[in-house]
């Protein structure tokens, strides 16, 4: 009974706890890491990443599993950049309504036509990723955000920050305090036993692919908002990080249970340990790629082993 | 449905793959210009035959009723070794390349069998971290060109290795209880079948088909880590086209080969005729949705 207790408090707690860690660890031993400045600059690189995971959990509360984000995320990016030319206004609407678009087909796909979803969102990588090269004229292309747009403001200081808590607040309400949120959990845990006691399955799976790829659309707005340009490899593979960060933040992979809070803490994990890395020692970004890696093939096995031991018990 | 609709879908899942690849290969001896010269076919064949190799080990694994999405990472990794180890011989190269792949497979097959991970998720998180490894290995170094192997040797590999896997898959116990555990596993385990022995030799397997496409792909100069992703995707389509359902519990591995040799000849039309890599690429994303459409519901 208590390693049944002892189980699901480092499921759900595990990341924030190891955040703490980290923080004391590396505020006593690295100079220069616990400065004002160091962690605004990490909170600055986290925010977009946290977006995209946000949509991401619902997706995976769902059941279901998104890896479209990473090239929704960079083919709106440029999109913000392209659109910039019509106006503030456009370089925030036509991102955030093609990755929008992007989400409702793929939920269709999924909810509709109940393909599996990581084959429907695997197309959707390959397309998006297509259109940006098509945009892009092959990769040769480079769109610039004019200077002195208002739209370059919403990537200003700590704006992108405020956007991810905001966003998160909503979130949390969202999934745990609403209808839409309890189904959710429904759908993930059991999709026969939600379309047998009558629950909209097929809308509230539309509805959540559509979240996600709305998020991600918002995501390569922000970026390019804050980088001036619309860069086309920036937001590729995230979906890879956002999944790491996911599961670290304890919500299982399979579906039926989690929080958004969870992946907050994750995000701020993955973070953490990429800044400390960075800071103590100068390591590349492929080396960044094996740790997050490793990460989360580690929190796998530790997750299939105590939802064992809880089975078990 | 009417008996004759139903007949119709019936055929088209199972012999539409077929029929798209004479239809196609029509149009283009009458389109496409230097089509059926020996140049255009060594070229294809050299992008073909990774695919497929991937395509087969792949067909395995759904067969069960999983997926592998690590492939791309695996091929990078093999790709990675392979230049490391060229310097002791051939033959040991070579041997370092598939080990990597049994190796990663072990890794998803274990996941997968043992600790009962969904196949996605596991074989994603060794994505990622092959990924990350083929990454470090490659990380200033230069990217190698492969094996260099010459065209009629793919050939008799993609060959052998069909045949290796249409007599695993249709002659032998291991098929058959592959294939069971596609359909039921609940069923098989309770009727005594070895069915981790099963999932974890299917997903050694895929790894290793993977680690062998990977030493004959020439390497992009830019990311090494990216080798290998489109073949991935390209390899589950081949599966999903030529008639194996992504629900396991069937496979057709002369449909596979016909799947795989669609989707080459699909991007090479395009390609041929003047369209930009982007728009090939565009229409391979909906060939694979359109695929898993005409496959939905099998069992």
């Amino acid at each position: 009974m208590r390693a049944r207790r002892l189980a699901a408090f480092a499921q759900r707690h595990g990341a924030l706890l190891m955040v703490m860690v980290l923080l004391t660890f590396g505020g006593a031993q690295v100079t220069g890491f616990l400065t004002g400045e160091n962690l605004g600059a990490m909170a600055v690189r986290a925010s977009f990443l946290a977006i995209v995971a946000l949509g991401l959990t619902f997706v995976i509360v769902s059941g279901g599993i998104d890896l479209s984000i990473g090239a929704v995320y960079s083919l709106c990016g440029v999109l913000a950049a392209y659109s910039s030319r019509w106006g503030s206004a456009a370089a925030l609407a036509v991102p955030v309504a093609v990755g929008l678009a992007f989400g409702l087909v793929q939920g269709w796909l999924i909810g509709k036509l109940r393909l599996a979803s990581f084959i429907v969102t695997a197309g959707g990588l390959l397309f998006a990723h297509g259109l940006v090269l098509f945009i892009t004229a092959e990769g040769q292309e480079t769109f610039t955000v004019p200077k002195g747009s208002t739209f370059l403001e919403l990537g200003h200081g700590a704006v992108p920050v405020v956007v991810t808590i905001v966003l998160y607040l909503l979130g949390g309400v969202l999934l745990q305090r609403t209808p839409f949120g309890l189904r959710l959990f429904a759908i993930g845990s059991s999709e026969d036993a939600s379309r047998l006691m009558g629950l909209p399955v097929a809308g509230t799976k539309i509805a959540v692919y559509a979240v996600s790829g709305l998020l991600a659309g918002l995501t390569g707005a922000l970026s390019t908002a804050q980088a001036g340009t619309g860069v086309t490899t920036i937001g590729l593979g995230v979906e890879l990080a956002a999944i790491a960060a996911v599961v670290l933040g304890g919500t299982v992979l399979a579906g039926g249970s989690g929080a958004v809070s969870g992946t907050l803490a994750g995000v701020v994990l993955l973070g953490l340990v990429h800044g400390l890395l960075t800071h103590t020692r100068d390591l590349s970004t492929s080396m960044h790629a094996l740790v997050s890696g490793t990460t989360l093939l580690v929190v796998l096995v530790v997750q299939a082993l105590l939802s064992r031991a809880r089975n078990t018990d | 449905m009417t008996i004759t609709q139903s007949r119709l879908s019936a055929f088209t899942r199972d012999y539409g793959v077929y029929a798209a690849l004479v239809l196609l290969a029509l149009s283009n001896v009458l389109v496409t210009r230097d089509f059926l010269t020996v140049e255009t076919l060594r070229e294809q064949v050299i992008l073909l035959v990774p695919v497929l190799i991937v395509a087969l080990g792949m067909a395995l694994v759904i067969g069960t009723g999983g997926v592998d999405l690590s492939v791309g990472a695996v091929m990078a990794l093999s790709a990675a070794v392979l230049p490391l180890s060229l310097d002791y011989g051939v033959v040991p190269a070579v041997m370092a390349g598939v080990l990597t792949g049994v190796l990663t497979g072990m890794l998803s097959g274990s996941l997968v069998a043992f600790l009962k991970v969904q196949p996605i998720v596991a074989t994603l998180a060794v994505l990622v971290v092959g990924r990350g490894i083929a990454l470090v290995i490659a990380d200033g170094e230069t990217p190698g060109t492969g094996l260099g192997v010459d065209v009629p040797t793919l050939v008799l590999v993609a060959v052998a290795l069909i045949v290796v896997v249409s007599v695993l898959a249709g002659q032998t116990t291991f098929g058959r209880q592959l294939v069971a555990i596609g359909g039921n596993r609940t069923a098989a385990r309770y009727s005594g079948l070895p069915v981790n022995r099963v999932l974890l030799t299917s997903y050694v397997l895929c790894g290793s088909f993977a680690a062998v496409a990977g030493m004959f792909t020439r390497l992009t100069t830019s990311d090494p880590s990216r080798t290998g992703e489109l073949i991935g995707l390209s390899a589950i389509t081949a599966v999903v086209a030529g008639g194996t359902p992504l629900s396991g519990g069937r496979i057709r591995v002369l449909g596979t080969v016909a799947g795989a040799v669609l989707i080459q000849l699909v991007t090479a039309t395009l390609l041929e005729n003047g369209a930009p890599a982007s728009v090939a690429q565009m229409v391979q994303a909906v060939i694979i949705i359109a695929a898993v459409v005409v496959q939905r519901g099998t069992r």
